[in-house]
């Protein structure tokens, strides 16, 4: 009894841990084999490839600071589906929030005066995108709270319909003729990366990428060190003891889908305050949706997220890297494959450990009663 | 069946049980819940795979079979749960898996005409083309009675299946059985009503924690020889609760009760009225307790009680508080406190930690000015761990983790280990271990001689006359009669339980 | 006359959703969520283009585009039924997948970013015959007949019966000896099938695969399916729906009453809208998404 009392803190934690990696290091493991067996296929060598791959990202400060730029909108949708994760939502509509988000901080931008003091722009231009995000988030959320519809399916047509919206809208009203973006914004520019240490000079990295580490702090004490978190996590695990608990599960699920929402929507003024300086139709170009990827990845916990979003980030720069070698889109494929495996590999890594752990509490019954 | 045993995780369900039944009998399989008759009939029926031991079927081994072959050699189970797909007309749901077709196409006339003709044979009768969602309970239950028959079923197994009955659908079921026997089919029926085991079995096996104990002739014994078998246990239990000072001060006293209830009137999940025009006190200072035949209203009165659902009509009131139209959280700070029938579901978040579920229900009692105050909340789990001393005593453990008895204990601590004048106790001891009903039993004691009110729901029915000192028999939402639990006994509150006898409700 | 001209064109612009929403139907009659109906069109599509161009035809271009849909099927019946992942997750992820492959692949056998050359379809050249050139494609017979006769077959016959049952309760089925993973495995791939056709339409109604060329009409197939309450003649009823409000969409171009972008939000907002229960209470095979 005292062996077994012994070694439980001991060996949860080293199943928590083993729970947290196991799963995403086996489906990383599967995509490179998939990899290979493509690069193959293109008549090229996977190591030179990988090689590239590297040399191209993390190599280099520019191809570094274009994997920091990609991390910053990656790490707002992936908190963004992890939030709603928690309390047992699926948010599959981050690229919408997100897109929303980016519209409403150019729009913001639009209206301000350019005498505007600078701190005060940008707080409310990024105010303006997780508004937009949480209001875009709310739809799903009131429906499901209120009439029990699917948030899934809810999440994915509003995609359809906000894209098209905004999209109208910039084509109808505020494009600039002969393109397919808004004028550049009066105030709230936020400087890149490269003003301060010019040797990112060049790569879209810029400091909203603060604004997105903050909000994974955030998010980290929310769900994990407030009562609010309390609740949100037990009516994810179990919504009938978190009624049971004293608490209103719709609501649970409205804030989750509202916070949801505002995460993803702060990861549009990435490409609108950091970057190019206007709204432009498609800019979200799938971030929303590799958001899905990276929460899965990072366990829905936000320090996992960031690492997650960094892989998938030099991921997908690290397609242009290799372009010249194999298509750019055998990263698309490898994204695509990290998914499927993870989502595949967490319900069987779950299962082995809990058998195991069975296995062991019965020994130690065994052992404590001869 | 010999020295069969099967284990589920470190649960374990049957250990070396011997079983034989003789064919062309009505053999009843008795025990309390937990006991292991259903896990048995499942290994028996194909739908698990015994871990050790031998199964035989008119002589030919079959043990691990699946449910497919268990079919073919006309063995059919009728299970608790009713495993019929709702959308389907009844024709289909008995067809099902065995379709008849002509050509491609499935035929439906034919199936329609099979199930009037089984149906007129056996007695069952119901119209083979409603849809199963449009039935009553007892025609659910007729459905998959000649479900199975249609099967070609020559041992038929029925779990618990006067549950959900009423009686003149018990009496129906009975004659129908014993049409089925005299056509020299077998049936075994799982049980753990006494005055059903006389009524209708030739032969009984008694099954108690897991073991066969007792296999006896119906008609050389008596319900006390068959309750002694089932109830005997190797710790007693004192059947004769020491009546409490308090009991006596209570009634005396014109104090306002702990718990009163007023003309209650609870709708169930499908609509139709599961608790019906209840009224009742719980006084402090004494364990009020509910038996009866699950699903009779008891669950849907509890959750009621704690908030989880609306009444109908009626009033609820804590000491003297109305609390009808309260929720959860405010009813818990009003001092109620909740143990609940199942804590899988409802009493535990099974992957939070300990510290946390002791944290369930009281988490806004736990804010510091950053968010949860987790030094506060670390002091208080490691107290409660050890006051009512959960094992292993490591708060930080998930709450999954822990045997049964543990996991109940730290819903126990959680709700009585703060103040409270008022506690409901569902099922507290349900499949918890001998060691921690003992405990559990001296809690809800103390907790009485503390002047709470304690409100005991239990479908065991031997923990209800060892630990009440009121007893309400409940029955199709009501209350068919209330006793002081001096003058109760297992005979004489059986009758009610079974809706055989009624008596005024208070 | 414009009224023929204008039903035909429905017809045409309908198939696809009515063979890829017949997909829908059956997997999520038989329990599964149907959000990879976008990624096996696609598949079908570029498996279309690559049978018949290195064959020159169409026919077995069919074949190719079914494989490919049965491809994407048996992954997510790998991932779903086997491995109990989670149904949502997997049919976003198998549309990535699809997505990423088709453009590799493209790169690989056209050596073109955007699109493959040209292919024969069915039509022929259609040689002045216009819209009535789609007719002669057998396709669209295919997908008028594809809900109806799905309905026949989920009503009348034993797997029918089967396929309903274990979307609604697989443990009652299970318990009377139906295989329940085999019978899922068969309906998803039936439904790999169908959406590949829907998708093999489109490549070789356009005698070319271009890039992500499905551009969401799986997700309209799935609006259909859900607005038609996953019955069959609904759901071709809502295909139909959607189709003649992108007709009219076409043919009023120039008169702009609405702009475009509102006409293509129909089929989405219709989806929601019966989601949310406001039109009849909208009520999904019981056992959908959950595979234990």
């Amino acid at each position: 009894m005292s062996a077994a009392t012994g070694n439980s803190p001991v060996h949860g934690m080293l199943t928590r841990a083993a729970q947290a990696l196991l799963a995403p290091v086996l489906a990383v493991a599967i995509a490179m084999v998939v990899g290979d067996l493509l690069i193959l296929t293109y008549g090229e060598s996977p190591g030179t490839v990988y090689r590239l791959l590297i040399e191209g990202t993390w190599g280099n400060v520019y191809g570094f600071g274009q994997v920091l730029y990609k991390t910053m909108t990656l790490t707002c949708t992936g908190l963004a589906f992890a939030y709603a994760a928690r309390a047992g939502l699926f948010n599959v509509g981050a690229e919408g929030q997100l897109a929303a988000g980016g519209f409403a901080a150019a729009l913001a931008g639009l209206w301000m005066p350019q005498a505007m003091p600078a701190v005060l722009a940008v707080v409310l231009c990024t105010a303006a995108a997780m508004s937009a995000g949480a209001i875009t988030g709310a739809v799903p959320g009131v429906l499901r709270a209120r009439f029990g519809a699917s948030e899934v399916i809810v999440t994915i047509m509003l995609n359809f319909i906000v894209l098209a919206l905004l999209n109208y809208a910039v084509a109808s009203h505020l494009a600039v003729p002969e393109t397919l973006h808004t004028e550049v914004i009066n105030a709230g520019f936020v400087a890149r990366l490269g003003a301060a240490i010019p040797a990112f000079a060049g790569s879209a990295a810029n400091f909203t990428i603060i604004a997105s580490m903050l909000a994974a702090v955030f998010a980290w004490w929310a769900m994990f060190r407030t009562r609010g978190g309390y609740e949100l996590r037990a009516v994810g695990l179990q919504p009938d003891a978190a009624e049971y608990g004293g608490v209103n599960v719709p609501r649970t699920w409205l804030c989750a889908m509202v916070w949801s929402g505002a995460f993803a929507g702060l990861g549009g003024i990435n490409f609108v305050l950091g970057y190019k300086h206007y709204y432009e139709e498609g800019f979200a170009a799938g971030s929303g949706f590799l958001g899905i990827a990276v929460a899965l990845v990072g366990r829905n916990h936000p320090l996992g997220i960031i690492v997650a979003a960094l892989l998938f980030a030099t991921l997908s720069q690290g397609g242009l890297a290799v372009n010249a070698l194999v298509p750019k889109q055998l990263v698309d494929i490898l994204q695509a494959v990290v998914i499927l495996a993870v989502a595949t590999s967490v319900p069987e890594v779950q299962r082995l450990l809990r058998r195991s752990a069975a296995a062991l509490v019965r020994s130690d019954r065994s052992e404590a009663t001869p | 069946m010999h020295q069969v045993s099967k284990s589920f995780g470190a649960v374990q369900a049957n250990r070396d049980v011997n079983f034989e039944v003789a064919a062309g009998e009505i053999h009843a399989l008795v025990g309390e819940n937990g006991a292991g008759k259903s896990t048995l009939m499942h290994i028996l029926s194909g739908l698990h795979a015994p871990s050790s031991g031998r199964v035989e079927v008119s002589g030919r081994d079959v043990t691990g079979w699946d449910t497919t072959r268990a079919i073919d050699a006309g063995v059919g189970m009728v299970h608790q749960h009713f495993m019929l797909v709702p959308t389907l007309t009844v024709a289909e749901n008995l067809v099902l898996g065995r379709e008849p077709v002509r050509g491609l196409r499935l035929d439906v006339s034919r199936a329609e005409a099979d199930v009037r003709a089984l149906a007129e044979r056996t007695g069952l009768r119901v119209d083979p083309t409603r849809t199963v969602a449009e039935l009553s309970v007892g025609e659910a239950q007729r459905v998959e009675i000649l479900k199975v028959l249609y099967r070609g079923a020559k041992i038929l197994v029925l779990d618990e299946p006067t549950a959900v009955l009423s009686p003149p659908e018990v009496n129906e079921l009975w004659t129908v059985l014993r049409g089925l026997r005299e056509k020299g089919d077998t049936i075994i029926i799982i049980t753990h009503k006494l005055d059903e085991v006389v009524a209708i079995s030739d032969t009984i096996t008694v099954m108690r924690d897991g073991r066969s104990v007792a296999r006896l002739a119906t008609a050389d014994t008596t319900p006390r020889d068959i309750a002694r078998a089932m109830v005997g246990r190797d710790v007693a239990l004192t059947f004769d609760s020491v009546p409490s000072a308090r009991e006596l001060l209570a009634a005396s006293l014109t104090s306002a009760a702990a718990l009163s209830v007023r003309a209650l009137t609870v709708l169930g999940d499908r609509g139709m009225r599961v608790v019906e025009n209840l009224s009742f006190d719980v006084q402090p200072g004494e364990i009020f307790g509910i038996a009866g035949v699950e699903g009779n209203g008891q669950t849907e009165l509890l959750e009621v009680l704690a908030g989880l659902r609306r009444a109908q009509s009626g009033a609820v009131h804590l000491g003297a508080r109305d609390v009808t139209a309260l929720d959860v959280r405010t009813r818990a700070d009003a001092g109620l406190s909740h143990i609940p029938e199942d804590r899988h579901r409802r009493g535990l978040v099974l992957d939070y930690s300990i510290a946390d579920n002791l944290l369930l229900g009281q988490q806004h009692h736990f804010s510091g000015r950053t968010g949860l105050d987790r030094e506060r909340i670390a002091r208080h789990a490691e107290s409660q761990v050890r006051a009512f001393d959960i094992r292993p005593p490591n708060p930080s453990l998930a709450a999954r983790t822990l045997s049964g008895g543990n996991q109940q204990k730290v819903v126990i601590a959680r709700e009585m280990g703060r103040a409270f004048s008022m506690l409901l106790a569902a099922q507290p001891t349900r499949g918890v271990d001998v060691g921690a009903i003992e405990f559990i039993h001296a809690q809800l004691r103390d907790a009485r001689d503390a002047g709470k009110g304690v409100l005991l729901v239990s479908a065991d029915l031997a923990e209800v006359l060892a630990l009440s000192d009121r007893i309400a028999v409940m029955y199709q939402g009501r209350f068919v009669c209330v006793l002081p639990a001096r003058e109760c006994s297992a005979e004489r509150l059986g009758p009610f339980m079974t809706g055989a006898e009624r008596e005024l409700a208070s | 006359m414009i009224l023929l001209a204008f039903l035909l064109q429905t017809i045409r612009i309908a198939v696809p959703y009515l063979l890829a929403a017949a997909g829908g139907v059956m997997s999520e009659r038989v329990g599964v969520i149907a959000l990879g109906l976008e990624g096996m069109m696609l598949a079908g599509a570029f498996g279309a283009v690559l049978g018949s161009y290195y064959t020159g035809s169409a026919w077995i271009g069919l074949l190719c585009a079914m494989s490919a849909g049965m491809l994407v099927a048996s992954i997510l019946a790998l991932c779903t039924l086997r491995f109990r992942a989670d149904q949502v997750v997997v049919g976003i992820a198998l549309n990535l997948l699809v997505i990423g492959a088709t453009r590799f692949f493209l790169r690989l056998a056209f050596d073109s970013a955007s699109n493959s050359p040209r292919v024969d379809g069915f039509g022929g050249d259609g040689g002045g015959l216009g819209i009535l050139a789609s007719f002669s494609n057998p396709l669209v017979l295919v997908g008028l007949a594809a809900l109806p006769v799905l309905g026949w077959v989920l009503w009348h016959t034993p797997f029918g019966l089967r396929a309903r049952a274990v979307g609604e309760k697989p443990e009652a089925a299970a318990t009377l000896g139906v295989p329940v993973r085999a019978l899922q495995l068969r309906g998803l791939l039936l439904c790999g099938v169908l959406a590949s056709l829907g998708g093999a339409y489109l490549a070789l109604d356009q005698h070319q695969f271009t890039d992500s060329m499905t551009a969401g009409r799986g997700f309209i197939a799935l609006a259909a399916v859900i607005f038609g309450r996953w019955m069959p003649m609904r759901v071709a009823a809502a295909c139909l729906l959607f189709a003649a409000a992108e007709t009219l969409q076409i043919q009023l171009q120039g008169a702009q009453l609405v702009p475009s972008q509102f006409v293509e939000l129909i089929p989405y907002v219709l989806t929601i809208v019966a989601l949310a229960g406001v039109v009849g209470k909208s009520t999904p095979p019981a056992a959908l998404g959950k595979v234990e």
